[in-house]
């Protein structure tokens, strides 16, 4: 199936409102948005549907929206026995930031919801071992979020090297 | 070089101190630390290999900080990594050295800008020869290595068991990790 016969096929099977979006046509994929409150209910159809069938979670990432003052979280999910692929996405609270697991649908996603817990800080109810993974236990702070600044040293050792800041320009006008 | 007095058909009779006889022996069995924790440990394998050979200057990798000599920082180091390695430098026993291999152990190079990389391993440790390069080719180690075999024939460290020189508190004093 395409992606958007996926979108209206799950429309279907829910009774939440899944938005859609096609994207940019000459790169990326189409995705669909769904609340938070139905994110792991749409996540179960994707995978036992007949129809539909995603048995693999290819990735699960997030991407912090201060603007918006949400965290995104993105789900590429693929299908080996139809061989499709499809875009799921939510939306979290960047200021409270809580979501349902996944790890109860697929397995794959105890490794992603740590880094998206280190990097981004969202809390992961439901997932078996919610530590960091990237970053040390005692680390301060998530380094993917917009605002985050850099804590000056990590038990002792120096979080910047001097004189090389000035060496590399910060940005490159355009 | 120790100077011969006195040559004769097998060879010839070499004067010297007990300090660069063992210094000899010393830098002839630099082992070091089979450890890399990035890409460089590569060309850290490829040196101990039939090519460059490392083994014929009595370089040889040890697989146990206790047995080794040098630790080379040998990668991207993080600071998850770098408490572990910290650890590992901790067992080995005196006298060690630290090689910073490539540009990210030296200052942190491509990752410079990294949240999770630490900037260059003397920041935490007290490194004695840094080898730029990212990688460093085999033949940029082996150098590397005879810098601290250079560093290892200079070193009176008997004199200084014999409390014959003043104890020296060690300026690159290691951080706390």
């Amino acid at each position: 199936m395409k992606p958007v016969e996926i979108h209206a096929y799950l429309q279907q099977k829910l009774d939440k409102q899944i938005e859609w979006n096609e994207g940019e046509k000459s790169t990326g994929d189409p995705w669909a948005v769904i609340e938070a409150d139905g994110w792991v209910d749409a996540c179960l159809v994707t995978r036992d549907d007949d129809q539909l069938a995603f048995d693999f979670l290819r990735s699960l990432t997030g991407t912090d929206r201060p603007d918006d003052g949400k965290i995104e979280v993105v789900a590429h999910l693929w299908s080996y026995s139809r061989r499709h692929a499809f875009v799921l996405k939510t939306t979290v609270d960047r200021d409270a930031p809580v979501l349902a697991s996944l790890t109860s649908i697929w397995p794959a996603a105890v490794w992603y919801e740590r880094e998206i817990y280190d990097l981004l800080g969202i809390d992961f109810s439901g997932h078996p071992d919610l530590r960091r993974i990237m970053m040390p236990n005692d680390w301060v702070g998530h380094p993917l979020r917009k605002d985050y600044t850099e804590q000056a040293d990590y038990r002792g050792i120096p979080t910047s090297r001097p004189g090389y800041a000035t060496a590399v320009p910060e940005k490159v006008d355009e | 070089m120790t100077p011969i007095i006195e040559k004769s058909p097998d060879g010839g009779i070499a004067l010297g101190s007990v300090d660069r006889l063992l210094n000899l022996a010393r830098k002839h069995s630099l082992w070091y630390l089979l450890f890399g924790t990035a890409c460089c440990a590569i060309e850290l394998m490829q040196t101990g290999g039939p090519r460059t050979d490392a083994d014929r200057f009595g370089m040889m990798f040890r697989s146990t900080p206790r047995q080794a000599d040098v630790l080379l920082l040998a990668g991207t180091i993080t600071y998850k990594m770098a408490s572990r390695i910290r650890l590992l430098y901790d067992q080995m026993s005196e006298p060690k050295y630290v090689i910073a291999m490539g540009s990210c152990a030296s200052t942190g190079g491509l990752f410079q800008k990294s949240y999770s990389v630490v900037k260059g391993g003397d920041l935490f440790l007290p490194v004695d020869v840094y080898i730029p390069g990212c990688p460093p080719r085999p033949e940029s180690l082996v150098e590397g290595l005879m810098l601290i075999q250079h560093k290892i024939e200079k070193e009176p460290w008997l004199k200084k068991a014999w409390g014959k020189l003043p104890e020296k508190s060690d300026p690159r004093l290691p951080r706390e990790c």
